[in-house]
C-alpha cells in the first residue's frame, strides 16, 4: 500500500506541477456546473409556459405530478446535463493517464522505477488511482456547487428533490468514478502500448464516445435513464473495471516496454 | 554473489547474449567490456530482473532468476545507462520517491546521507531537471545505493562526464569497492576498467574472456621488462638470452626489452648477471600493454573468428 501511495504522491507532485493540467482539472468542471445552473435561472425567469410541450412522453412520467409543465421541462433540460457530472471522472483522469507510462518511457524513468521491488499491479494501481482520485473529488465538489446552486435558485423543495433525486445522486457519485477507473485503465493499456503521448491521449480519449452516445441519445429523447439503467450500469461498470484492471495488468509487459520502446 | 550458467537471451532472430557463464565473487568490482551492441545492457536488465533470460539460469545475491526476481529487484543497486530522473522534481524529492519503494526504514535519513556524501546536499530542493549531467549522474548514484544494496550494476557510469566529475565517480565507486560491496562495472572506458576493475570480462554477444587485467595482458603480450643501460650493447642480449627463465631478449633504442614470466623473481638475477658484465643500470621497468591493446585484440580475434564462419 505505500508503494501505491508513493506513486500517488510522485504523480500529482509532477502532474500539478503543469499548470495546463491544472487548468484542464478545474476549468471543465467549473463549466460544467455553471451551464446547468444558467439555465436553471433564466427558465425560472422566464414566465411562458407553452414550451411545456416538447418534453419526451416517457420523461413526462417521470416528472412529480406536483409539478408544472415548465418546472418538468427544467428538470428535463437540467438532467441533460446531469450526464456531463458522469462525463467529468471520465475525461480528466484519461488526459493525465494517458501520459503515465508513456511520460515516463520518454523520459527514461521508467527503467529505474522497474528496477524497484514495485509489483506491475501497485505501479499500475498508483498510477491510477492519481488520475482517478482529483478527478472524482472535483466532480463530487462541482457536484456539490450545483445542487446548492440549484437549492438557492429553485426554492421550490419538489422542483429541487426532481433535480436532485437518487438517480443522479447514484449516478455521480457511484458511476462516475466506475466510468473514471474505466478510463484510465483504458488510458493506461493505451498508454503502455504506444510510444507518443499525444497518441496515447487522443486514444484513450475514445473511451468517452459511448457516454457521448447516451447524453445524445437522452437528448433525442431515444430513452431515459431512470435509476435501474443506472444501478444496471454501475454493476457492469464493476464488472468491466475489475476485467480491465486485470486485462491491463497482463498487457503490461514489462520487457517489450523496456526492449521495444526507442 | 552473481553466478550465470549459459545465459542466453534471443530477440526473435537475434542472439543479444549467448551461453553466459559467469562467477562475480563477493566485494570484486567485475568490469564488463565490450563495444556498443554487445549485449552489456541486456545482460545487466537481466541480472537486475528487468528482463527474463530466453534460457540459461543465473543466481544474484543467492536468489533464484526467474523465481525470486522481487527479492533480486529488492537486494540490487542499478545505475541505468541514461540517468532518467524525473527532471520537474526536486533531487530530494526523486531520492524519497526511490526510497520509499525501496523499503528503505529511515528514507529521510538516507537520502540526506547520500546527498551529501555526493555533494549535492545545498541543491536538494532545486529541480533535477536544472542539473548538469553529472550531477544527474551523481544523483542517478545516490538513488542506486539509497537501499544500501550488496551488489550494484553500473552502466556506463562516467559516459559523457567531464574529467573532474568522471574522476568523483571513479573514487566514489573506490569508496563503494573498500565497502566490500560488490560492483558490475559495465563500461567502455578501458583505463577506467583498468584502475578500477579486480577482473575483467570481455564481452561480445559470448564472453571471449574473464581473468584480472594483468593476467590478460600476460596471456596475449607475455610480460616484458625493460632494463634502461647507460652503455648499451649486443653482449649484454646474448648474456641475457643465455638465463633459462628468459623467453627473448632484445636491443630497442638502447633499451633491453626482455621477455619472461614472473619479473618478480627473475629480475633481481638478471640485474646481478648484467651488472656483473659491466652494464650501467640506470632503471628497470615493466613494459606495460595498455588494457585496450588488449580489449582490441580480443574483439578483432572475435571479429575475426566470426568471418571465417
Amino acid at each position: 500500500m505505500n508503494k501505491i501511495k508513493t506513486i500517488i504522491r510522485k504523480e500529482w507532485a509532477e502532474v500539478f506541477k503543469n499548470k495546463m493540467v491544472l487548468f484542464t482539472v478545474a476549468f471543465l468542471p467549473l463549466m460544467m456546473t455553471a451551464i446547468p445552473l444558467v439555465i436553471l435561472y433564466a427558465m425560472r425567469a422566464d414566465s411562458a409556459q407553452s414550451i411545456g410541450g416538447d418534453i419526451p412522453s416517457e420523461f413526462s412520467a417521470f416528472c412529480p405530478q406536483e409539478l408544472s409543465s415548465r418546472d418538468c421541462l427544467q428538470v428535463y433540460l437540467v438532467s441533460q446535463f446531469m450526464i456531463m457530472f458522469m462525463i467529468l471522472p471520465l475525461a480528466i483522469p484519461a488526459t493525465i493517464s494517458a501520459y503515465s507510462i508513456v511520460g515516463e518511457k520518454t523520459t527514461r524513468s521508467l527503467e529505474p522505477l522497474l528496477a524497484t521491488p514495485i509489483t506491475t499491479m501497485e505501479l499500475l494501481m498508483g498510477k491510477s488511482l492519481a488520475a482517478v482520485l482529483p478527478a472524482v473529488l472535483v466532480t463530487y465538489l462541482a457536484f456539490l456547487i450545483f445542487a446548492i446552486g440549484a437549492w438557492i435558485i429553485t426554492p421550490d423543495p419538489v422542483l429541487l428533490s426532481a433535480l436532485l433525486d437518487a438517480r443522479w445522486l447514484l449516478a455521480v457519485i457511484v458511476v462516475g468514478p466506475l466510468m473514471a477507473l474505466l478510463a484510465v485503465f483504458v488510458s493506461v493499456m493505451v498508454s503502455s502500448r504506444v510510444n507518443d503521448p499525444r497518441v496515447a491521449e487522443q486514444l484513450s480519449m475514445v473511451v468517452i464516445l459511448p457516454v457521448l452516445g447516451i447524453f445524445f441519445g437522452q437528448l433525442a429523447g431515444l430513452f431515459i435513464i431512470d435509476r435501474q439503467l443506472i444501478i444496471v450500469s454501475a454493476f457492469i461498470l464493476l464488472i468491466l473495471d475489475v476485467f480491465l484492471m486485470f486485462l491491463a495488468i497482463k498487457l503490461f509487459q514489462r520487457e517489450t516496454i523496456l526492449t521495444r520502446w526507442k | 554473489m552473481i553466478r550465470t550458467e549459459n545465459l542466453t537471451k534471443q530477440f526473435g532472430d537475434l542472439t543479444a547474449v549467448e551461453d553466459l557463464s559467469i562467477h562475480v565473487r563477493e566485494g570484486e568490482v567485475f568490469g564488463f567490456l565490450g563495444p556498443n551492441g554487445a549485449g552489456k545492457t541486456t545482460t545487466v536488465r537481466m541480472l537486475t530482473s528487468l528482463i527474463s533470460p530466453t534460457r540459461g539460469t543465473a543466481t544474484i545475491n543467492g536468489y533464484r532468476l526467474g523465481q525470486q526476481d522481487t527479492d533480486i529487484r529488492r537486494t540490487v543497486g542499478i545505475l541505468t545507462e541514461t540517468p532518467g530522473m524525473y527532471d520537474n522534481l526536486s533531487a530530494e524529492f526523486n531520492l524519497m520517491i526511490f526510497a520509499n519503494l525501496y523499503e528503505v526504514k529511515d528514507p529521510a535519513g538516507q537520502v540526506e546521507k547520500y546527498l551529501r556524501m555526493l555533494g549535492l546536499w545545498e541543491r536538494r530542493f532545486d529541480a533535477a531537471g536544472t542539473f548538469s549531467k553529472g550531477m544527474k549522474q551523481k544523483l542517478a548514484i545516490a538513488r542506486a545505493l539509497l537501499h544500501e544494496p550488496r551488489i550494484i550494476f553500473l552502466d556506463e557510469p562516467t559516459a559523457g562526464l567531464d574529467p573532474e566529475a568522471a574522476l568523483l565517480v571513479r573514487d566514489f565507486i573506490m569508496e563503494l569497492k573498500k565497502q566490500g560491496r560488490t560492483i558490475f562495472l559495465c563500461t567502455h572506458n578501458l583505463d577506467e576498467a583498468d584502475r578500477l576493475c579486480d577482473r575483467i570480462g570481455v564481452f561480445k554477444t559470448r564472453l571471449l574472456v574473464m581473468d584480472t587485467p594483468a593476467n590478460l595482458r600476460s596471456q596475449l603480450f607475455g610480460r616484458k621488462v625493460v632494463f634502461h643501460l647507460a652503455n648499451p650493447q649486443e653482449a649484454f642480449t646474448g648474456l641475457v638470452k643465455e638465463l633459462p627463465f628468459v623467453q627473448d631478449a632484445r636491443m630497442i633504442n638502447g633499451k633491453l626489452v626482455v621477455n619472461l614470466d614472473n619479473p618478480e623473481v627473475c629480475n633481481p638475477q638478471i640485474v646481478r648477471l648484467l651488472v656483473g658484465a659491466g652494464a650501467d643500470i640506470q632503471f628497470v621497468g615493466e613494459l606495460r600493454h595498455s588494457l585496450e591493446d588488449v580489449y582490441l585484440q580480443y574483439i578483432r580475434m572475435q571479429d575475426g573468428a566470426n568471418e571465417q564462419n
